[in-house]
Formats: structure tokens, sequence, C-alpha cells
């Protein structure tokens, strides 16, 4: 589904991805650790094509197509799906309204009709029990004045109402407590399934607690410097990121 | 570091879609402004003499007058002899008693504007009265208005059938030595609407002007004047277009309303003059005095006003709050885009006791766009319990425009209240990239925005014309992002 190739970018005229290889198949959960600042989000942005992120070599192939080229709404509609770490807030525009705009340009891309408020309506009402979000944050507007941990919980409602096939999802766990941690987790197993793939960016391991990844890489400096199963995850947890780094002095020495 | 910043400032070259000219036959005087020109417009109309007495009155006084230079709009100076004062198409002496009468180009001018004249066909119950150039062209659905005793014409044919009317309330609100601009339109006006609703009488449609500049070089300069009598009701809307031309155009009018006990007049203004072009050549100088005197009692006038085009815009409509009781309201979107100035608020003068006023002011800036909000809020003396509540909200898209606030307030009164909030936000790179990373385009995102923003002031429109100020601001704010 997604094949990453040497990719490398640069922020504001600094090299933050110094090239990074990672293949994603079809139905498989793969998990990016690293450290704070190793590169894991600007990663996700790349992906997503957020601008002033430039890419400086490498290249991304999506369902066969080179990611890279195409406009951010366009890698949206195509299935590539980003949960931020930081959704912004959109003062005046409903939460409904916004899903709802975005999902109709979602089935629009893919030929299918758009959805009127009443089947729009009854599609979220089967989404919401996903994430055991709170109606009431459906009718405020995007984002506005949202705990963190409602931020977090509405941006997997949204992937659960777009369903696409790429998901991203960067530090989706952090500053929530364990309770919303375990039910926005269990959303995401809901969403889990074989014709979609799932990247759980996270700096500590203890989402993947409850979401298992198939594949664990870590990212520092970026690069990706290890990858194996989802029992590296219980060996970052045990040994720390020091660990990683001096195994991988080591083996540069 | 963002390339959404840099292509916000790739600004529009979305053309301006009502910039034709219709090809009519017009009647237009030589430019220049003296009492011959003034004693020639008032013999063409066939005014009689109290009307031209006025004229002249106020152009004596105008010509003691200086331009203010107080707003926040920059423009070189105007050259009112350079202004031809006077341009209608050629029609039959009287004036037109049926559309059959009027020339066909304009009637396609009209439907090119998505203004059907032809009453029958018509199938939403809005009355029209279209101005073209300096003259009223038409006046849909009269008889069945006349009917409830309710008069709605053009202003020429008031000044012949309704003499003791004008008479009494012209100039009763914006006296003929108000300001400058005002001034002039005493000595100059060509036309415009005239409105009168009975005692007691709700006005079971909604009224509107739709004013139309087409010859080049002609001043605008029309007037309109509403009067509610005890107890009515009316809902009125102003439209207005204007080709493109290179050279500027000036568009001076003035609105009075008049408000008796218990009265309501709700006026409701889209303005979508030409604003320019992206170079900021050409475009409409539109100013403009609007103000309702709420004469009576628990009477109200509600001013909406929704404004995208013009070249510069300066207008403050504004309520006297004479009448105990008595409401005022002003909720306006004012949207500039590319070299666009507009300097607008309203004035909210609180007289009688217990009188109560609302400001909601929705400012847009886009591309190098200029936009001022000033407002005054008077309490006199003698008004006991008045309040004011006023709320001025700033978006800026991009980061080559400006906003700016001037809230003036004189306060006489210790009983009343006034509250005022104020905010200023824009639409950030974050904002436009989250919602493309939810497949919605950069453009769209920003009309959800901006529609999110104004909501609260679109909502006191009319449905019909609710929808077509959301396209309007959309055609307005195009080219402003990606
Ligand atoms: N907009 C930016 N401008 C300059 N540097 C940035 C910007 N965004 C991120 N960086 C830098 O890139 C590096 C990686 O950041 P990020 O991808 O956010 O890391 P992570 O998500 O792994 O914590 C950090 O050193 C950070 O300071
Ligand atoms: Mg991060």
């Amino acid at each position: 589904m997604l094949k990453i190739r040497g990719l490398r970018a640069s922020v504001g005229g600094k090299e933050i991805l110094k090239g990074v290889d990672m293949a994603v198949n079809a139905g498989e959960v793969h998990a990016i650790m690293g450290p704070n600042g190793s590169g894991k989000s600007t990663l996700a942005h790349v992906l997503a094509g957020r601008e002033g992120y430039v890419v400086t070599g490498g290249e991304v192939v999506y369902e066969g197509k080179n990611l890279l080229e195409l406009a951010p709404e366009l890698r949206a509609r195509e299935g590539v799906f980003l949960a931020f770490q930081y959704p912004v807030e959109i003062p005046g525009v409903s939460n409904t309204y916004f899903l709802k705009a975005s999902l109709n340009e979602i089935r629009k891309h893919r030929g299918l009709e758009e959805l009127d408020a009443v089947d729009f309506l009854s599609l979220v009402r089967q989404k919401l029990k996903i994430v055991d979000i709170d109606q009431d944050l459906l009718n405020r507007p995007v984002n506005a004045g949202f705990s963190g941990g409602e931020k977090k919980r509405n941006e997997i409602f949204q992937m659960a109402v777009l369903e696409p096939r790429l998901a991203i999802l960067d530090e989706t766990d952090s500053g929530l407590d364990i309770d919303a941690l375990r039910t926005i987790a269990g959303g995401v197993n809901k969403l889990r399934s074989s014709d979609k793939a799932i990247m759980v960016v996270t700096h500590y391991q203890r989402l993947l607690h409850y979401i298992v990844p198939d594949f664990v890489h870590v990212l520092l400096d970026g690069r990706i410097v290890k990858s194996g199963g989802k029992e590296l995850a219980l060996e970052l947890e045990e040994k720390g990121y020091d660990w990683v780094q001096e195994e991988v002095g080591a083996q540069s020495r | 570091m963002s390339t959404e910043t840099d292509r916000i400032e790739q600004i529009a070259t979305q053309e301006y879609k009502y910039g034709f000219v219709t090809e009519v036959d017009t009647d237009v005087a030589p430019p220049g402004l003296n009492e011959d020109v003034i004693r020639m417009l008032s013999a063409k109309k066939n005014e009689p003499e109290f009307m031209l007495e006025w004229r002249l009155k106020a152009y004596r006084h105008w010509l003691t007058m200086v331009e203010p230079t107080w707003a926040n709009v920059h423009y070189p100076a105007i050259d009112y002899q350079a202004i031809r004062y006077y341009a209608a198409p050629r029609m039959k002496p009287k004036g037109p008693d049926s559309l059959d009468e009027v020339d066909k180009e304009i009637l396609r001018t009209y439907e090119k504007l998505g203004i059907s004249l032809e009453e029958q066909k018509r199938l939403t119950g809005v009355a029209v009265d279209a101005v073209f150039d300096s003259v009223s062209v038409a006046t849909t659905f009269k008889d069945k208005l006349a009917g409830l005793g309710i008069i709605f014409c053009s202003f020429s044919e008031a000044v012949q059938q309704h003499p003791e009317l004008i008479k009494k309330y012209l100039g009763s609100v914006v006296p003929y030595s108000d300001n400058f601009f005002a001034t002039l339109n005493s000595a100059v006006f060509s036309d415009g609407s005239f409105c009168y609703i009975p005692k007691g009488v709700r006005c079971p449609m909604e009224l509107s002007t739709y004013f139309r500049i087409n010859t080049a070089d002609v001043g605008q300069f029309e007037r309109t004047l509403i009067v509610a009598e005890e107890g009515s009701y009316v809902s009125y809307l102003e439209g207005c277009t204007a080709p493109i031309r290179d050279t500027n155009q000036l568009h001076a009018a003035v609105v009075e309303l008049v408000a008796l006990d218990d009265a309501t007049i709700k006026y409701s203004t889209v303005q979508n003059w030409y604003p320019g072009d992206k170079e900021g050549r050409g475009g409409i100088y539109n100013f403009v005095t609007k103000r309702g005197k709420c004469v009576g009692a628990r009477s109200k006038i509600s001013w909406t006003q929704v404004e995208t085009g013009s070249a510069i815009t300066w207008k403050y409509p504004g309520c006297i709050l004479q009448g105990d009781d008595s409401i005022g309201e002003f909720y306006s979107v004012a949207v500039v885009n590319n070299l666009q100035q507009a300097d607008t608020g309203t004035k909210m003068i609180h007289i009688g006791k217990n009188t109560r006023s609302t400001i909601v002011s929705k400012g847009i800036s886009a591309g190098r766009g200029q936009n001022s909000y000033r407002g005054l809020v008077k309490i006199l003396k003698k008004a006991s319990g008045a309040r004011n509540y006023s709320q001025c909200d700033s978006l800026l898209i991009g980061d080559k425009c400006g906003a700016h606030t001037f809230p003036y307030l004189e306060v006489s009164n210790s009983s009343s209240q006034v509250e005022h909030e104020a905010s200023t936000s824009k639409i950030s790179d974050d904002q436009l990239f989250y919602c493309r990373q939810r497949g919605i385009k950069s453009e769209d995102a920003v009309n959800m925005i901006v529609n999110g923003y104004c909501k609260e002031v679109f909502k006191q429109l009319p449905m019909e014309f609710a929808v077509e100020a959301q396209k309007l601001l959309g055609v307005s704010l195009e080219g402003s992002v990606g």
C-alpha cells in the first residue's frame, strides 16, 4: 500500500528526515517510535503534504501513485488520513457540518453519491459509539474549546466516519488519561481491517499495549534505525531509547 | 516558511461578473455642476417649486463645505466638475407606465443580473424598484401594494403624486446640510425609491430597490425615503452593481428612514458595486449617508448590510433613537480584497428613555484590503436606562491586509449600560491545512470559515438574500488563497 524509499525532508532549511525507508501493507499496523524531536511528526506531515516541509530526496508510492505529487486534499480523498498531534480550532464552523463536507468530498472523489443530512446523521449516530464521543461536541465548532482529550477523540471519530485506507495517528495518546486511552485505542482497534493500514506514531509505548502493532520502527535523528515485531516496543520500554542509540552507535563504529 | 501564505498573496484574478455595459440610448447632461445644471435637472423632472428651492439651498450650502478627510481611506481628489450629474435612458416624457415602455436592453440587463421585472413570472414575493443610472425604470407589484395603501414608487413619481409626504419627511432625518456628500446629493439627487406604509399595515412582501450604474462618468445620487406609520412593518432590500470601468465613479446616496410609534423597519443591503481591478484601477466610490429615526415609542429600525463591492466604502448607517423604548440594530459584514478600502460602521444616538441598540460588525480583510470599523454610541442625558451592546470582529486572510477599529463612546447618563467586545482573528495556515487534510480545498475552506464567521449577520437577512450574500462572499474572496 505504502512504500517509502530514501525519504529526505527539511523544514526551515534544516534537514529533519535523512533517508527513511519503510513499507506498509494493507491490514498492517505499524508503530513509529522515537524520542522527542526525532522527526516523527515531520514524517507524518510530509506524508500528508503539509506545505513548508520540503522533500529533498527519495520517493513515496501509495497505491501505485506518486504520493508526493498530490495536493494535500487529493491525498486525503485518496484515503490518507492524519490524526493531528495538535488538532486546530475552527471557530464558527460546526463539527458536523465540517465532517459532512469532508466526507462528501471523499465520496465524490470515489464516485459515490454525496450523503444528505439525514443519511449523514444516521451514519454519525452509528459511529458515535466507536469512540464514545459526547454528542454535544458535534454541534460545537470544530475543536473550539475542546479539552485535549476531546480533541483526540474527535480525530478518531472523524477517522471512523471517513474510513481512510491509510491512517496516520500522530501522538494520539498524548494528554489522555488511562480511561480515555482505552476507549480511543478500542475505537482504533474496531477500525482495523484487512484492507486498511494504520501508522501509530508515538513517543511512549503505553498506547501499544492497547493497539498492538504488527511492526515497530524506531526513528532516531531522521532515520529508522531499528525495526522489529511488537516485542521491540517492550524492549524499548525496558531499556529506553538510549539503548538503541548505543546499539546503533556501536554498529557504526 | 509557509507557502500557504505566499499563495494568499497571489491575489484574485476573478473577474467581476456584473461588469457588462448595456447599449441604450441615453440622455446625459454635460459634465459639470452649477445652478443651471440643477435647474435643468429639476425641470427635466418637472418638479414643483419647493423641490427646486430645496436643491438650490443644498447646493449653495455645499459650496461652503469641504470634503471630509477623517475617514481611513485614501483616494485622489475628486473633480466634481468632471462628473455628469444626470443620465437617463431615453423614454417617453412621462416615464414608464408599464414594462412595455421600458427599453428591452434594460430589461435584459436586469435579467442578466438575476432580477426579473416581469412580475407575473416572479414566484418570489419581492417587489422591485429598478434604478438604472439616475432614473427609476420600473416598479413591480405596485398595484397589489396600493390595495393595502402602501406606496412604493420611484422618488420622482412620489414628488409628483405625494408632494405633501415628501415635503413633510424629506430631510427630516438627514438634513440638506448634514455632510459634504449628503448635501451634494440633496442638490443633485436624480431618483431613488419612496416607500410609505400606512398605519397598522404589515407589508406582505419584501420591497426592493436594485441600483445599476451604466453610463460612464456619471455620478449616481439616489435618495431613498421610507416612512412607516404607527404599528406598521416593512422589510426593505437594496442591491447594487455597476459595469467594469477603469475610471472611478462616484455614488453618493442618501437613505432616510422614519419609524413612528410601534413601527418596524428592516433595511438590508447587499452592496456589490464594481470594486476595481486587482491593481486598484477603477471601481465605485461609495460615499453614502444612511440614517433612520425612531421617532415613535417602541419603534425599531434594523440595518443589515453585506458590503462586498466598491473601491472605497464610506458609510455609517445609524439610528436616532428618539422614541422611548425604541430599538436600533446594526448588523454588518464588510469584505475588502485586493486594494479595496472600507471605512464603515454605525452611529447609535440614544435620546429616549430605555432605548436599546445592538451593533454586530464583522470585517473581513484579504489581499491588500484595508477595513475600518468606525462606530459611535452616544447616550444623551435624558436617555435613562439606555443600553448598547457592540461586538466588532475582524478576520484577516493573509498578511498584507489590515483591520482597524475606531469605537467612539459618549455617555452622558449614568443609568445606562454599554458593553463592547472586539476580536481579531486570522485564517491560519494550520486551519487551512487541517481542512485540506480532510479533503476540503483551500478555497472551500476559506468560504466555510468566513460563512461561519458571518453567520450572525446572515441570519438577519431574508432567506433568499442570505444565500445570495453567501455566494457573493465566495466570489469576493475568490483567489484570496491558493
Ligand atoms: N516548523 C519547523 N521549523 C523548524 N524546525 C522544525 C519545525 N517543525 C519541526 N522542526 C524541528 O524538526 C525536528 C523534528 O520535529 P518533529 O518531527 O516534530 O519531531 P517529533 O514529532 O519526533 O517529536 C525538531 O528538531 C524540531 O525542532
Ligand atoms: Mg511529534
